[in-house]
């Protein structure tokens, strides 16, 4: 069990690190899709299956094409995209030096912290349990999400929609 | 150790990536998929502390997620769209470059 773990933690991070260190944006994209993928199977290993499920509909089908999209419209040469200067580098070293201190006090307080009350069986869920809870309980928040999703598209479509005055096809 | 310390350390090995990615590329894509990775990370701390949780009866831990998962696709294409509307303006989505606001 703690194999399967850490075979997932590997694939995860492993992708991630590896799109973030990329020069493609295609092949970076790609990989995050492959780590989107990882986080669905640690959510399969830990039983939430809804929420794995959940995961690949949106990230896996949904945000990846989106991504695709964005770095299909916005693609430059890749001269301008291979040439590093040295503010950049600078930069990029701060960049990689502040997450790993970060990534260091974070590990030392884990580590140090002894958490108990762990069940060794896990919470057992099931669907139909999820969506009452969700129509119930959090009846509000569902309805809260649901708008503020139709608003974001909205804007995303107001955002990203061209002039139409200069557009030929809508031209007589 | 644990597996609620393992997965404590892998979520934390996948929010440090997003945070170097985020903070070290200049292509503006790469930056909004850091930020995209460091969602995925909380999301992962949620379900850890809900699998390995005192209180295993409740759903919190998924819905919490689910509700994160919703927000954070929403967040993704409006970022998406600002990239598309700032490429439009100066042919370039360096995040050095977009530094004026009406441009």
């Amino acid at each position: 069990m703690t194999f399967a773990l850490l075979l997932i933690g590997l694939m995860m991070l492993g992708s991630a690190a590896w799109a973030m260190l990329g020069r493609n944006l295609i092949h970076s994209a790609l990989l995050l899709i492959a780590s989107w993928a990882g986080v669905a199977g640690f959510y399969l290993w830990a039983g939430a299956e809804f929420v794995a499920f959940a995961q690949v509909l949106v990230y896996v089908g949904a945000v990846s094409m989106v991504v695709l999209f964005a770095v299909l419209l916005t693609r430059q040469n890749q001269i301008s995209a291979t040439l590093i200067e040295p503010a950049s580098r600078a930069r990029a070293a701060t960049g990689i030096l502040t997450a790993a201190c970060v990534g260091a006090i974070f590990g030392a307080a884990i580590l140090s912290t002894g958490f108990h009350g762990a069940a060794s069986a896990g919470p057992v869920s099931s669907v139909k349990r999820i969506g009452l809870e969700l129509m119930h309980r959090n009846g509000a928040a569902l309805l809260i999400v649901g708008v503020i999703l139709t608003v974001a598209l909205l804007g995303a479509t107001v955002l990203a929609a061209s002039d139409s005055k200069n557009s030929p096809e809508d031209l007589p | 150790m644990s597996p609620l310390h393992l997965c404590l350390l892998i979520s934390t090995g996948l929010f440090c990536i997003g945070l170097a990615g985020a903070l070290a590329r200049t292509n503006t894509i790469l930056v909004l998929l850091g930020i995209e990775l460091m969602l995925n990370a909380a999301n992962l701390n949620f379900i850890a502390f809900w699998r390995f949780g005192p209180s295993p009866a409740s759903a919190n831990g998924m819905i919490f997620v689910v509700f994160s998962i919703a927000v954070a696709a929403a967040e993704a294409a409006v970022g998406l769209a600002l990239i598309i509307a700032v490429y439009r303006h100066q042919k370039n989505i360096r995040l050095q470059d977009a530094n004026q606001l009406k441009g």
